[in-house]
Parts: structure tokens; sequence; C-alpha cells
């Protein structure tokens, strides 16, 4: 064993361990590259940031009450976003009430209960997932479509708009779900299934309670999403001057992407502060939701 | 514990002497090889696969009525899979075959026409690492009866009997209501078998119970499963030779062969006897090896 010794011995130096290591944190390169992604930093936020700074400047005027109590006018001073608003709750809330148990069903099926041996099932998880990055705009053409071959003629219709932005929701959910699904541990399926629950019991009572807070912050982040689109709303016909408010799914309604999108457009610069100040209100809307999501997933996560 | 037991010497690996109890109240039979009275699962020519892989190779095994079969062995001797055919929770593993018959009271578990639900509900099992549900512990309680629609006309009573028999009650009583996952790892693991004998099964499955607990934690569950055996058919998968020694009946001992072609290792059974009798005088070379510790 010696020679074995002397042998690795030869290898062993005994310089001291200070110094700067040569590729490290402080060469040249290491520090360039740092460099150029705090840059990358900056440009985004900062562009980020300019936006939403001269829109608080251009809306601030705007920023009160009547602008959410007020209907659309021909003046500016007399308009507000009152239908807009109460239509973007109608269409979010109809689309929440059709895509939730939908998605999460499909979710619930695709993760616990389809072999994945199967190609269908393999082309179903591959086209759920190409879905979620199709442009929106593509499923207000298939919603117009759809409700073409139905004979449908006003197709600016509550449902019409919930079932565009269901469509565009939907993907999401379902991953989202997936993913939740995914996150509780196989040992508590098996510890309930040890028991003799059937598999049934086991994803109702176990799996699916676990994953609601991921399901929530999902599906909130889905819905915030829809709540901003504007395109595939417009392909649908929104109605752009609604001065009566959205009372069912056959109503016809406009939302608030919708409203800002068609202020802009006016030559007006006072409807153009009207529409800076609809923006922050709907910027306001999407960072509470999505502030809630963050709350829901942080207070109630479980952590395994 | 100590009435029916008699002390034998025992040297470790680390030449400690230590004394281990054996049970005695078979020691009548011990004489002649595996005839197991009263059996409750017997396996005959039992083979798992997964996918082509054959992890467990003819074993012929038989588990008696109320008594604590321990089956111990190398890593990857397939011990812990011949533990999850017995109750069919191989099943939910893709690819997993088990050829060969695996009968409960004389019938085949591996039936058409048998659910593995209710297979699970009379063979119940504990695993590993203790796995309660994010539920409080009354509710970790409940569940199983809950699920298989048990007639309990007190669910209160229920769950108050499956924590004393796992020793946990005095322990937990006070706070039913808060949650499983404050209880520390032995509690949680006794928290489990509680949860599985609430369901009254006939057998319970141990895998490696006490692997992540400490040793007070787990003498807490040996004695545990010593009381259970008066009503239950325990059967448990080791790694702790000591372990076997103290707490089995039977003991049986499996090895792993590797494939010349593969190298795939295959588990097959070495020895199987009466506890004492595998860790006094085994028949085997294999097994006296791996019981003085020259194994691997």
């Amino acid at each position: 064993m010696t020679f074995l010794t002397t042998g690795l011995g030869a290898h062993i130096r005994s310089a001291s361990i200070r110094g700067k290591v040569r590729g490290g944190e402080h060469s040249a390169r290491s520090v360039l590259f740092l460099i150029a992604l705090w840059l990358c930093l900056f440009v985004a936020f900062g562009v980020l940031l300019t936006l939403i700074i001269t829109t608080l400047i251009d809306g601030s005027s705007r920023l009160d009450s009547r602008l959410v109590t007020e209907y659309p006018a021909s003046g500016p001073e007399r308009a507000g976003l009152r239908p807009a608003i109460l239509g973007s709750i109608w269409v979010i809330g109809v689309t929440a009430v059709m895509t939730i148990p939908l998605g999460v069903a499909a979710a619930v099926h695709l993760e616990e209960f389809a072999d994945r041996k199967k190609w269908f099932n393999r082309a179903i998880e591959l086209n759920v997932q190409n879905l979620a990055a199709v442009p929106s705009i593509v499923y207000g053409l298939l919603a117009l479509g759809f409700l073409a071959l139905l004979g449908v003629q006003n197709k600016n219709i509550v449902i019409g708009g919930a079932l565009a932005l269901g469509l565009l929701v939907l993907p999401v959910i379902i991953i989202s779900t997936r993913e939740a699904l995914r996150a509780v541990p196989l040992e508590i399926r098996q510890g309930s299934l040890a028991l003799g629950a059937t598999p049934l019991q086991t994803v109702w009572r176990q799996t699916l309670p676990a994953s609601v807070p991921g399901i929530a912050t999902g599906a909130i982040l889905g819905l915030s999403r829809a709540l901003g689109e504007a395109a595939p709303l417009l392909v649908l016909g929104a109605l752009v001057f609604v001065s009566f408010d959205p009372n069912g799914l056959l109503s016809g309604y406009t939302t608030m992407p919708i409203q800002i999108f068609n202020w802009t457009s006016r030559p007006q610069a006072e409807f153009h502060e009207l529409a800076s100040a609809g923006s922050i209100l709907l910027l306001l809307i999407l960072l509470a939701m999505n502030g809630l999501a963050i709350f829901i997933r942080n207070r109630y996560q479980q952590r395994w | 514990m100590t009435t029916n037991t008699r002390a034998a010497s025992y040297t470790t690996g680390s030449d400690q002497k230590r004394t281990i109890h054996f049970p005695d109240e078979h020691a009548h039979r011990s004489k002649g090889l595996p005839a197991v009275p009263n059996a409750i699962i017997e396996c005959k020519d039992v083979n798992v696969y997964y996918n082509a892989f054959r992890a467990v190779t003819g074993v012929d095994l038989a588990f008696g009525s109320k008594e604590i079969t321990a089956l111990i062995g190398p890593s990857g001797c397939g011990k812990s899979t011949l533990l999850r055919s017995l109750n069919r929770m191989n099943d939910l593993i893709d690819g997993a075959r088990v050829e060969g018959s695996v009968t409960f009271q004389g019938e085949d578990i591996y039936h058409r026409e048998v659910d593995a639900i209710e297979v699970r509900r009379r063979i119940g099992m504990v695993f590993q690492k203790p796995n309660p549900f994010p539920k409080s512990i009354y509710d970790n309680i409940a569940y199983g009866p809950r699920v298989i629609g048990m007639k309990a006309s007190n669910m209160d009573d229920l769950v108050e009997e499956a924590l004393t028999r796992a020793a946990l009650w005095t322990e937990v009583k006070d706070k039913l209501k808060q949650s499983a996952f404050g209880l520390s790892g032995g509690q949680q693991q006794r928290l489990c078998i509680a949860r599985t004998i609430a369901v009254k099964p006939d057998v319970i499955l141990m895998d490696e119970p006490c692997s992540s607990l400490d040793p007070i934690a787990t003498s807490r569950i040996e004695d545990l499963m010593y009381e259970l055996r008066e009503d239950y058919t325990i059967i448990i998968v080791t790694h702790n030779m000591q372990q076997a020694a103290r707490v089995a009946d039977r003991t049986a001992f499996f090895t792993a062969l590797a494939s010349e072609e593969t190298g795939d290792r295959t588990g097959l059974l070495v020895e199987y006897d009466l506890t004492k009798k595998i860790f006094e005088s085994p028949a085997d070379q294999r097994t006296e090896d791996y019981i003085s510790g020259r194994f691997g």
C-alpha cells in the first residue's frame, strides 16, 4: 500500500488557499456578464416604470368617483366606465363559472386517471400545452365560428364573450391544476388507497382538497389575463358605446379594455386622459387579483 | 413481553453483547421446515415483474395468522416488492405484474373477480415514511372508516379506540382537532398505525416502519407491534436484523442474485423458519453470513 500513498502524495500541494481563483467570481468575464444581466433588468423595469408613470400623470386628473359611476358620453367630462366595469365583472364571472369546473375535471382526468401509454392521451396533453400559447384573437374567431354555427345572430352577448375568454383561460387552468395535483406526494395517495379508499375517493377527499391553493392561484392568474383581453371580444363585435348596465347572459356588454381602446381612438385629449384613468383602474384590479393569488398561495399552500 | 420470551446472547458486528428476547411459544414446532399452521396468506411460486425485469422469483411462503413475520435481506432483494404484492399495492405501479398465486384465507387475491379495493380493506399497510394526511389527527383516523362506509355508531369512540390501541391516545387526546403534521415522526407513524387499525383489517403490512425513527420511537413501535399481534397478523419488512430478532415469530431471509447478462438483481427466498432458528442455527450458509454481518 505504501507505493500508493507516495503516488498520491506527489499530487498534494502545500500552497496557501488564499488568492483569487482563475475564472472565479471577479474575473473580467464574470463581471461583464453580471453587468449585462443588470442591464437587461434595468431596461425591462425602466420601460414598465415609464409606462406606469406617464399613464398615472395623464390619467390622474380623471381618477375620481365619476369614472366608476358614469356611463359613456359624447362629452368626455360626463363620461365614465360604469357599464364597462359591470360588463367585465359579468363576462369574467361567467367565464370562471364555465371554465374552472371543466378545467379542474380535465386536469384530474389527465393527471390521475388517463393512461399515459395511450397515444390519444399524450396527444391531448401536447395540445393543451400548445393551446396556452395560441394568440387570443384565434379564440375570438373560434367562438365567432361556433356562435355562427349555432345560428346566433347577435354575437355581442355576455355568454359569447365568456365562451371566447373561457377557451383562452381553459389551458391555463388545466396546466396549473395538473401542477398542483402533481405536487401532492404519492405517499398521500398510497396511504388513502391502502385504507381501502377507491381512486375516486382518494382524488375527491385527499388529492383535490390538498391542491385547492394551487388551483385557486392558477385560476385567478388565468382570469386576470382574460380580464385584460380586448382582441377576442372585438372580433365578436363588442359594443364600444353602452349606456346601460348588462343584466344577463344574453345582454349586450362592453368591457374595460374595449372602452379604453375606444377612448384612445377619439381625437379629444380629454378622452385620452379618461383612457389613462381607466387603464390605472384596470391595472389596480389586476394587481389586486394577482396579490390575492399570491396571498392564497402563501397562506394555504401545503408544505410537505 | 417478558412472560413469553427467553433471552439469548447475540454478538453484533461491533462485538457488543446484546440480549435479545425471542418469543418462545412456538418452540415446540421449531423442528421441521416452513409448515405454518393457520396460514392466513400463502404465496405459491410468486414472481413479480416490472415490465420485463423480474424483481422477485419463485417465492413460496406462508404467513401465520396472528403472528409477526419479518422479511429481511440486503437492499434490492425484493422484500418490499413482495410485501406490496400481498395487498395489490403493486397494481398502482405501471408495468408491475404478479405471477403465481397469492391467497388470502384460501382465495386468490389476483383472481379477476376480486377487487383490489376489498383486498386493501382486509390487508392494510404502513409505509416506510410516516404519511399522515394533511388533516386533523381526528380526521386522519376517521378517514378510513368514512371512506369504506363502516357503520360506526359513534365515530368518537372509534377514534379513541384506534388511538388507544396504537398507544397514542394519552399524547393526543387534548389536540385531536390539530393538524397531524404537528406530531413528531414517531407519533406520526403510530398515527398511521392507528389509522390502519381503525378500518379493522385482518393483516397489517409494514414496510420498514421504523427506518426514519430514532431508537426510542422505534422501541415504542416494536412494543406496539407486540401488543397488536394478539389481534392482527403482522408482516414487516426490516433492514434491522435485531428488530426482526426482537419482534418476529418467523423470519424469511431473502437475497439478490445479479443476472450475468444484464446485471439486474432478482430477489429470491433463501430460508424461512422460526426467528430463533434463523438467528441461532440457520440452515443456509448465505443466511449465516448475512446474520453474522459477513455479508457485503
